[in-house]
């Protein structure tokens, strides 16, 4: 207590300060970074979960470069990204630049769209696997022979299957993104828009001029946080695909799922961390690189 | 009132006093299992005819959800807590004795030569170096479920005996709507339920092959007998059109909805079926092959006694281990949770064999077999795999099936390696 007692105020400011930054920095480092270095340890061993952890070098690593699979895999993530992220950013864009000039029950509309969000991911993607079977009980199916036209199979395809499980997740995520759209829409000053009508701009050169350079910070929040959730992509693949996880052939499988197969079903550990290491680092580099190139100079 | 309270004192003495006394000698055992329902409350009245027969032993039984067991086990057996006698799955056998979770069975009680009489031959793939690391109460089998309302709008008076009679009675059955879309299916198919069993270890071996071989080492479906059981399960659909893999999302609920003439699944599927409101189903010994072979396919859940217990605890698990592998505990099990017993004594009796729903089954017993999987789930996407290939992507049965061998032989080399 003499020691504390001798300290000049700024060293005691220092140390309550740390005092209350150690809270969060513990936690951090027992929840967060000793598990992440653990797991990064993992990748260069042989665990089965009941034995003990054996050194493997690199034999992890070098396995993953030659499972054709993981190339699947890894291939089959970016298509996730490169098609979920654009899609799902442009349907949600136009949504919310509407609606935000929509008055007639607007709320309500609102809500409408922001309900999926709220939804439990399981419930969703059972419900459209329904929607996606062969007669009898496909709701598209159905519909479609009704018409007379021949079934489509959305599930049971290599080409089709990764659009049919991608449609819901971009569905599911819309709420959400509208909504920070509308955020970033209202927050642009309106005497931009004044000064535009007074000159007599055109609405193509307000859009583009005005909403979209200001809107900037809200899309790359965006951008980043869609990226990243279609890169971990697991619950509507694994719910859709109960039976044949990732099928038919792996043409869905993510890596995400490829990481829980491989821990939870073969129980290897190890190479279960490796994959992890692989996805931890891609996801790094594609939020870095959507980071500096969607800078603000 | 002081003769009330002078005897309550003294009653609650002699109660403390008994108490401890009864501590002094007590042993108490843990036990272990997954989550079931019915395997929960079986075990419950096991170890309540157990306490009552050896009141010096008390059993406590904790069971968890499925996905968490084997990591819960796996980090408590080593800490020297957790169970006595565990319940695990056969096929995580060799895992688990490496690891050295459990010990064998002392073979003094369980003698090797005593259980391969008593017990079903299947039961032999529990042995270790001449001793039982472990044993199953109760074991389960194929046998093929029928729609008894559909078989008699269909006019068919008996299930199928045969292969060729099966396709014939699956072709009565299917039915389709006016612009040919499966309606009804004749048979459920699909890789990913139980038929992966049906192709190993009855197909391939009715049309004449072995599925593996060193003690389950070595992949060997890929000649001729491999190729025709093959071709005869694609053919269901493509030939015969008389089912398709996914029909209705999974085989048991096409079956359930009474849109499947017949499907193949195991004994622990009866509970489900008779919950089913409006279904009548009946069921059959699985099909024999072209030249009469019969198989079947067993698979099963054992106990074993962790390496934690020692001295009076070791002790009391033997004796726990020595009633849960008795004729009375196997009809116990059976009639509570429709798992088959474990040893013919028990299996075929009278009754049971004689039990429409349980008979075929327990019939079936006495020619399965029991696959040694590396790893179960990665050995049935291959098969799952080898169909989707030739159904989506028009590979030849023959190079779908050696394509399978190969991925399948990685698997198996990389896990006894």
């Amino acid at each position: 207590m003499s020691y504390y007692r001798n300290l000049s105020i700024a060293q005691k400011q220092i140390a309550w300060a740390w005092g209350f930054l150690a809270i969060p920095v513990v936690f951090y480092a027992l929840i967060r970074f000793y598990p992440t270095g653990n797991a990064i340890v993992l990748a260069f061993q042989d665990w089965n979960l009941l034995g003990d952890r054996t050194w493997a070098g690199l034999d992890n690593f070098d396995k993953l470069v030659a499972d054709p699979v993981f190339w699947i895999v890894f291939k089959n993530t970016f298509v996730y990204l490169l098609l979920g992220t654009p899609v799902s950013l442009l349907i949600a864009f136009a949504i919310a630049f509407h609606l935000d000039r929509v008055r007639f029950m607007h709320g309500f509309i609102r809500a409408l769209y922001f309900l999926p969000f709220l939804t439990s991911a399981v419930a969703m993607a059972w419900v459209w696997r329904w929607f996606y079977q062969p007669v009898p009980i496909g709701l598209f199916n159905n519909f479609l022979s009704t018409l007379g036209i021949p079934q489509i199979s959305f599930l049971n395809s290599t080409t089709n299957a990764l659009p049919a499980i991608l449609a819901p997740a971009i569905w599911a995520g819309l709420g959400f993104q509208i909504i920070i759209f509308m955020a970033g829409l209202r927050s642009i000053p309106q005497t931009y828009y004044e000064a535009a009508r007074i000159d007599g701009v055109s609405g193509w050169t307000v859009l583009t001029e005005i909403t979209l350079p200001l809107l900037k910070p809200t899309m790359v929040f965006l951008v980043v946080f869609s990226s990243i959730g279609f890169l971990r992509i697991f619950d509507h693949v694994f719910n859709m695909t109960t039976n044949n996880p990732g099928g038919p052939l792996n043409s869905t499988k993510p890596m995400v799922l490829m990481i829980y197969d491989t821990a939870f079903n073969g129980y290897d550990m190890g190479y279960a961390a490796a994959q992890t290491v692989v996805l931890f680092t891609v996801l790094l580099i594609v939020s870095l690189l959507q980071l500096f190139l969607l800078r603000s100079r | 009132m002081g003769k009330i309270r002078n005897w309550v004192a003294g009653t609650a003495a002699a109660g403390v006093l008994s108490f401890a006394g009864g501590q002094a000698q007590a042993v108490e055992i843990e036990y272990w299992q997954y989550f079931f329902q019915a395997r929960v409350t079986a075990m419950d009245t096991l170890i309540e005819n157990f306490e009552k027969a050896n009141p010096d032993i008390t059993v406590k039984m904790t069971h968890f959800p499925y996905a968490d067991y084997r990591t819960k086990v796996a980090a408590a057996i080593p800490a020297g807590e957790g169970p006595d006698v565990v319940q695990l799955f056969y096929g995580w056998l060799n895992d688990y004795v490496e690891a050295k979770l459990i010990q064998p069975l002392p073979a003094d009680t369980f003698v090797p030569a005593e259980i391969e009489k008593e017990f079903f031959p299947m039961v032999q793939a529990m042995k270790r170096d001449g001793e039982y690391m472990a044993l199953p109460t109760a074991v389960r089998s194929l046998a093929l479920f029928y729609n008894e309302r559909l078989f008699k709008d269909a006019g068919i008076e008996n299930p199928p005996a045969t292969l060729d009679e099966l396709v014939e009675t699956a072709k009565k059955l299917t039915q389709k709507d006016a612009a040919g879309n499966l309606t009804t299916v004749g048979i459920t198919t699909g890789m990913t339920a139980q038929d992966h069993h049906w192709f190993r270890e009855v197909l391939v071996r009715q049309f004449g092959g072995e599925p593996y071989n060193d003690d389950y080492q070595t992949v060997n479906y890929t000649d001729e007998a491999g190729q025709s059981a093959l071709a005869f399960y694609d053919g269901l659909r493509s030939e015969h059109g008389v089912t398709l893999a996914g029909f209705m999302d999974e085989p048991q609920a096409a079956f359930k909805a009474g849109r499947a003439g017949m499907h193949i699944d195991g004994s622990f599927r009866i509970g489900a079926l008779n919950k089913t409101r409006g279904l009548k189903y009946g069921v059959a010994e699985l099909p024999a092959g072209p030249t009469g072979v019969k198989s079947n396919y067993s698979s099963y859940w054992v106990n074993a006694i962790t390496s934690k217990a020692t001295d009076e605890k070791h002790a009391a698990a033997v004796k726990f281990m020595q009633y849960v592998t008795s004729d009375e505990a196997m009809q116990i099990w059976l009639d509570t949770v429709g798992e088959l017993p474990a040893k013919p004594s028990a299996a075929l009796t009278e009754a049971n064999s004689a039990d429409p729903v349980f008979g075929p089954f327990i019939k079936g017993l006495e020619y399965a077999n029991t696959t040694k999987f590396a790893n179960e789930s990665a050995q049935r996407q291959v098969m799952v795999d080898m169909l989707s290939r030739v159904e989506l992507e028009n590979q030849s049965v023959e190079d779908s099936l050696k394509a399978a061998a190969a991925e399948e032989q990685k698997i198996l080399d990389e896990y006894y390696k």
